[in-house]
């Protein structure tokens, strides 16, 4: 009876290892494919030069400056923001009415469609505040979006850092702002920069937000201020593989940009996911 | 006496950022409406929602949004399918039987395919998975209800997987230790005592998961083959609703009819994403596990 019970156990856990390892293959077919056919066209002349002959020859530095200049607005809008709604939630407020209305507010924020925060981008900062298709309506859209994943990591590295912390610090005649400032950021900052990277990294691969508010088909210069419309990696793969002129024959420039924009994103995924184990470690000792 | 004056304005003004991401959440809601009520002036709200034609630029044009809705719908049921299975044994699997030293291993494979960007997937769907259900399954068009799911799935699975994660992770170990006591093996306390324990959780998982499926908009767009029809077979092309938009806005005038559609389909598309993540809310918070007493 309970040789048959262990039988059971068994082939069940066999099912729930083989789930878990099709995760791993079909990451690794996807990677596979992007990989292999897009190394080939990756050259320094891909990297360092702008889309010659309609889209079907040249590089895509337009498009690498440009999602730099998208993520480096997302990150003024998104960091600092989110650090503090973070320093707010969990070192002033109390539990109640208001906390629990501001973290509805939060999880509906993260589960608004990307292509929504794009229409509101479209009406609100293109429209309304006359920015028009630019880098800065772009970033500004894509930061709103990556607020609850700022406000969550912030939250966590504030809540690993050891109460007793605090309490030392207040025992000692500091103020709270003053605790905040000089204990607990200080040993949550690496915490948040993690986290950071982590939002930052996923509203670089973004494409529907900026498809209306900042990104474009083919601008032949970098972006000067940030008030120019940019190209962006993401956007560029899109157009490529839907509305190029060559679609066929530009398949090497679409998977060398798509190789482009993953390196760029896991790169930092995993310089964020090894920093965080980092400081696991060494909160534990 | 100035340090309290000091500190007390710190407080309220680290309040009033916190007040940002509702103000936000209130802007989009607001921007949806302005944008997006004026195309009442054209069709009700019964046809705009159930009218089954969506021809926007003819003259005149058609705004009914039913077979949008319904390829949404079917989408992301059908990614759900594959991705709740999935993304749940995965969790039990990293939660409760993989040694640490693979749950390392795995762990980052799940955050990695979170991270992946949408066009990527889509980029896949439409140059590799589109030929290959092609020839498999000898159909004409391999863009389909079927591959943006299969597309979408991959998208959901480490939504429901790291919540899911979460919640069998934080049941009470005296529970499971009070199952292995009554001589249970540990399938059966997993599947009798810790899935029971945690399902809250996983309902939570499985809600933001499938609305992160229905929000997607790559995918759908590259993948999903763009006919704005009433799918009769999981092989029939489908334009859901985020690909509408996308694909449309561009067209579309500005202040035009068309415009103001396709606004009003982000409401559509907004009101089904907050009530998913209401529902979502109300079960993490209504029957959240608390000590051991609950279950």
């Amino acid at each position: 009876m309970i040789k048959q019970r262990l039988i059971v156990q068994k082939v069940c856990f066999s099912f729930l290892k083989i789930a878990a390892l099709l995760n791993g293959a079909a990451l690794a077919v996807i990677l596979y494919f992007i990989i292999s056919r897009g190394w080939r066209a990756i050259s320094w002349e891909f990297l360092s030069q702008a889309p010659r002959d309609s889209m079907t020859a040249g590089g895509i530095l337009p498009c690498i400056v440009g999602t730099m200049a998208l993520c480096l607005v997302t990150i003024f809008v998104a960091l600092p923001i989110g650090v503090a709604s973070a320093i707010y939630l969990n070192e002033y407020a109390s539990q109640g009415k208001l906390v629990r209305f501001i973290r509805l507010g939060i999880n509906n924020l993260a589960g608004v469609p990307s292509i929504v925060f794009g229409l509101f981008g479209l009406a609100f900062f293109c429209i309304v505040l006359k920015m028009g298709v630019s880098a800065a309506s772009g970033g500004l859209t894509l930061g709103i979006m990556t607020l609850p994943v700022i406000i969550g990591a912030s939250e966590e590295a504030l809540k690993s850092v050891p109460n007793t912390y605090r309490e030392a610090s207040l025992a000692m005649g500091a103020s709270k702002w003053q605790t905040i400032r000089k204990v607990v950021l200080p040993v949550a900052f690496p915490g948040i920069i993690t986290g950071s990277i982590l939002g930052i990294s996923r509203a670089a691969g973004e494409t529907a937000p900026i498809m209306y508010t900042g990104a474009v088909f083919f601008t032949p210069d970098l972006p000067a201020s940030i008030l120019d419309e940019v190209m962006a990696l993401p956007y560029h793969i899109y157009v490529l593989a839907t509305a190029g002129t060559q679609i066929e024959a530009t398949r090497h420039l679409q998977y060398g940009t798509a190789l482009v924009l993953i390196v760029l994103v896991f790169g930092m995924n995993l310089s964020a996911i090894i920093l965080r184990s980092k400081i696991r470690k060494n909160l534990r000792i | 006496m100035k340090r309290q004056v000091i500190d007390k304005g710190v407080h309220s003004g680290f309040l009033l950022i916190a007040l940002f991401s509702i103000t936000a959440l209130f802007l989009i809601v607001v921007f949806l409406f302005i944008e997006g009520i004026p195309i009442l002036d054209h069709v009700s709200i019964k046809e705009f929602v159930f009218g089954k034609y969506w021809y926007p630029t003819d003259d005149p044009a058609d705004f009914g949004i039913l077979s949008l809705i319904l390829g949404s719908i079917c989408v992301t049921l059908l990614s759900g399918i594959m991705a709740i299975p999935l993304g749940v044994m995965t969790a039990v699997y990293l939660a409760e039987i993989a040694s640490p030293k693979v749950a390392e291993i795995v762990k980052p494979i799940v955050e990695l395919m979170a991270s992946m960007p949408s066009v990527v997937i889509g980029f896949f769907g439409m140059v590799v998975v589109a030929p290959f259900i092609q020839q498999v399954f000898d159909i004409p068009v391999g863009l389909n209800m079927f591959n943006a799911s299969l597309m979408l799935a991959f998208m959901a699975v480490p939504t429901i997987c790291s919540i899911s994660e979460d919640a069998i992770f934080s049941v009470p170990v005296a529970l499971k230790e009070a199952s292995f006591a009554l001589g249970a093996t540990h399938f059966e306390t997993i599947v009798r005592v810790i899935i029971p324990a945690s399902l809250s959780g996983i309902c939570t998982a499985v809600i933001l998961g499938l609305s992160r499926a229905i929000g997607e908009t790559m995918v759908v767009l590259m993948a999903a083959g763009g006919a704005a029809m009433i799918p009769g077979s999981i092989f029939d092309p489908v334009r859901p609703l985020p690909a509408s938009i996308a694909a449309e806005m561009a067209e579309a005038p500005f202040g035009g009819e068309h415009y103001h559609a396709l606004f009003a389909i982000g409401i559509v598309l907004f009101v089904f994403t907050f009530m998913f993540n209401l529902l979502a809310d109300y079960v993490s918070y209504k029957f959240r596990q608390v000590g051991e007493a609950s279950l």
